[in-house]
């Protein structure tokens, strides 16, 4: 293997790793605000790639003008499941139970799916999916440069929403403490709901830009709900900035071995380095040494 | 007292219904349910003597029943066993593969606590499947053919449940007694609060590893068992994300932590899998009918069948009884199941 192999899946592990950042920060900002594992995230993931593709295929509307159309609806959907389901959770085993109804919520998604698309594999097409761009000795591949722009545009945007706003303020104080944050008058349930809708919406950028990079079925959701729960988890549950950490670290480890030795084993590193590192660092990379007591 | 004399009645006639179901049911098709069944009975209830009581949720059994399965089709092969009797004969050596691999698993895994460890067991459980997938000696993705059962078609799955039934009289045996002991009241202990636990010298560590380990052995069994009652075993059933998650779903909906809800919950929704797989030709339907009724189930009933009904029960049994039965004990009622008198 020569460097130059070496230095350019370093590159593309980097770009990749952008997206899965921005998917698994929904999931780590679920997690913070409301102590719910969101395992619905994957196939949310899957939906939004299936709704890129009915918008660009049968409504002839592409993929980066789309995602208006399906931020909002994802949005809505994020808030819809914390309004009915959600809520409901008792607080002392919320996690819990959050992931079986996140699950059968995934079922369900899954199953409508089904019933729409089948089960055959598809990918999202536009003109930029399959070109590619020659910078700095590096092949780089268009889509996966827009996919790293959003990302790290809409992190940008998340980032500022949560630190400079007075929005973003009442949800660390309900992150912080719930009681608390309640006394002082903020609406914890609304802002539970509404940072739900913003962590699923996310989905919908990601799920744009996985449909163009991977042919997905309904199915694939449970292979990449794994990725990004090893993700979230070795960022340290709850950090944003973790989350990114850790999806770069990952994804370049995964893109180095598919190279250097094969891509049948690259997978099974990837899990192997979240289980080293998680029995280092049981709280992970960045994660609050000690955890909310329950 | 009579609450306790009722308890053994019930007992005594689920062990004999399903004692005699094969007997009185003869259609293959009902018993091959049965059969399954019996495998997820068995399952949960071994899953539940670690999560249900430790409270760790783990969601990566199924590595110890693909283990399981693969330890009794590779000696079957490589020792020539024979289709028959011989190979239920192979089902302890399965489980005890699956808790010798139980051991190192549990080291790693435990080091960890609550949503750490749940990911850290999935982690895991994707490290045996890829493994299962790409190593030469597990024949790769092809699998592996057991000898084929040499019992008579009518009778054909008769025996398969006979064995099961023994596992699982084996395994409901081993939680009942796990739960009476001091070891189990040490386990409660760790669900419960596991710092307050250490302090008062309960050795978390060495306890949570054996109940790990206790709970991988009949799951490792009964892995032996399924495989040889399908004829083959490969990568993507032996390791399959959905067991981990249905065997935690029957015991949540059955009872966490307790001896009977996990039975109850894996008695329904395997059976009620296995019909609406039947019922519905499209995989679609299926899914989402198990799903709606999956969530129209933890929403009515959060804590499980078992204890909601308990809860339920006594409730009615509090509001029936007279109010100045309780002013004469000094007692209010409170409605926790298991404070009826």
């Amino acid at each position: 293997m020569s460097s130059t192999e070496l230095l350019q899946a370093i590159v593309d592990g980097i770009l990749t790793g952008g997206v899965y950042a921005l998917m698994a920060a929904g999931l780590t900002l679920i997690f913070g605000v409301m102590d719910i594992i969101n395992i619905a995230q994957g196939v949310m993931v899957i939906l939004g790639a299936y709704l890129s593709y009915v918008l660009s295929v049968h409504l002839g509307i592409g993929l980066l003008p789309g995602l208006l159309i399906t931020l909002p609806v994802m949005f809505a959907l994020g808030m819809a499941i914390e309004f009915c389901f959600m809520r409901r959770l008792r607080d002392q085993d919320r996690t819990q139970m959050s992931i079986l109804v996140t699950y059968a919520v995934a079922i369900v998604i899954e199953g409508v799916l089904t019933a729409i698309f089948g089960v055959d594999f598809r990918q999202l097409q536009a003109s930029y999916v399959n070109s590619s761009v020659h910078m700095l000795g590096f092949y780089l591949p268009v889509i996966y440069l827009i996919g790293f722009a959003l990302a790290v545009i809409l992190l940008a945007v998340l980032y500022y929403g949560l630190y400079r706003t007075k929005f973003g303020r009442a949800v660390r104080a309900s992150l912080q403490n719930r009681t608390a944050a309640d006394l002082i008058g903020i609406d914890v349930n609304r802002v539970r709901t509404i940072s739900m809708g913003i962590g699923v919406a996310v989905t919908a950028v990601g799920g744009m830009v996985f449909g163009a990079t991977n042919s997905f079925n309904p199915n694939t959701g449970y292979d990449l709900i794994s990725r990004l729960l090893a993700i979230v988890i070795l960022g340290g549950m709850g950090s944003i900035g973790g989350a990114m950490a850790a999806a770069v670290f990952l994804l370049v480890i995964n893109d180095v071995v598919a190279v250097a030795w094969s891509p049948t084993w690259a997978p099974l590193v990837y899990f192997a380095a979240l289980v080293l590192v998680l029995s280092i660092r049981p709280q992970g990379l960045f994660g609050r040494t000690a955890a909310r007591a329950q | 007292m009579r609450r306790r004399s009722l308890q053994w009645v019930g007992i005594a006639a689920a062990t004999a219904v399903i004692a005699v179901f094969p007997l009185l049911v003869t259609d293959p098709t009902a018993t091959s349910i049965a059969v399954f069944t019996l495998v997820f009975m068995v399952s949960a209830a071994a899953w539940n003597i670690f999560s249900g009581y430790s409270g760790y949720l783990a969601l990566g059994h199924a590595v110890f029943f693909g283990c399981g399965g693969y330890a009794v089709a590779l000696a079957a092969r490589d020792w020539h066993v024979t289709g028959g009797w011989a190979v239920f004969g192979l089902l302890p050596f399965g489980g005890l593969v699956a808790g010798l691999i139980a051991i190192p698993v549990g080291l790693v895994a435990l080091r960890t606590r609550r949503h750490t460890f749940v990911v850290v067991t999935i982690a895991i459980f994707f490290i045996f499947q890829l493994a299962a997938t790409n190593l030469a000696f597990t024949g790769g993705t092809s699998g592996i053919l057991l000898p084929i059962a040499p019992f008579s078609a009518a009778n054909f799955n008769q025996p398969f449940y006979y064995v099961a039934f023994a596992i699982l009289i084996a395994t409901v045996l081993a939680s009942w007694g796990v739960r009476r002991s001091r070891f189990g009241l040490q386990l409660l202990a760790i669900r419960d609060d596991e710092d307050r636990a250490l302090g008062l010298g309960v050795k978390t560590r060495r306890l949570k590893l054996i109940a790990f380990v206790i709970s991988a052995v009949p799951i490792g069994m009964v892995g032996g068992l399924y495989f040889y009652f399908v004829g083959q075993i490969f990568p993507q059933f032996a390791f399959d994300p959905l067991f981990d998650l249905s065997i935690a779903l029957m015991a949540f909906l059955g009872g966490l932590g307790t001896i009977t809800g996990p039975l109850l919950g894996a008695l329904v929704l395997e059976s009620l899998q296995q019909y609406l797989t039947q019922t519905f030709s499209s995989n679609a339907t299926y899914l989402i009918a198990y799903g709606v009724l999956f969530l129209a189930v933890i929403l009515v009933l959060p804590r499980g069948v078992v204890p909601g009904i308990a809860h339920w029960l006594d409730r009615r049994r509090a509001q029936a009884r007279p109010l100045h039965t309780t002013d004469r004990e000094g007692k209010v009622p409170t409605g926790v199941a298991g404070a009826a008198p």
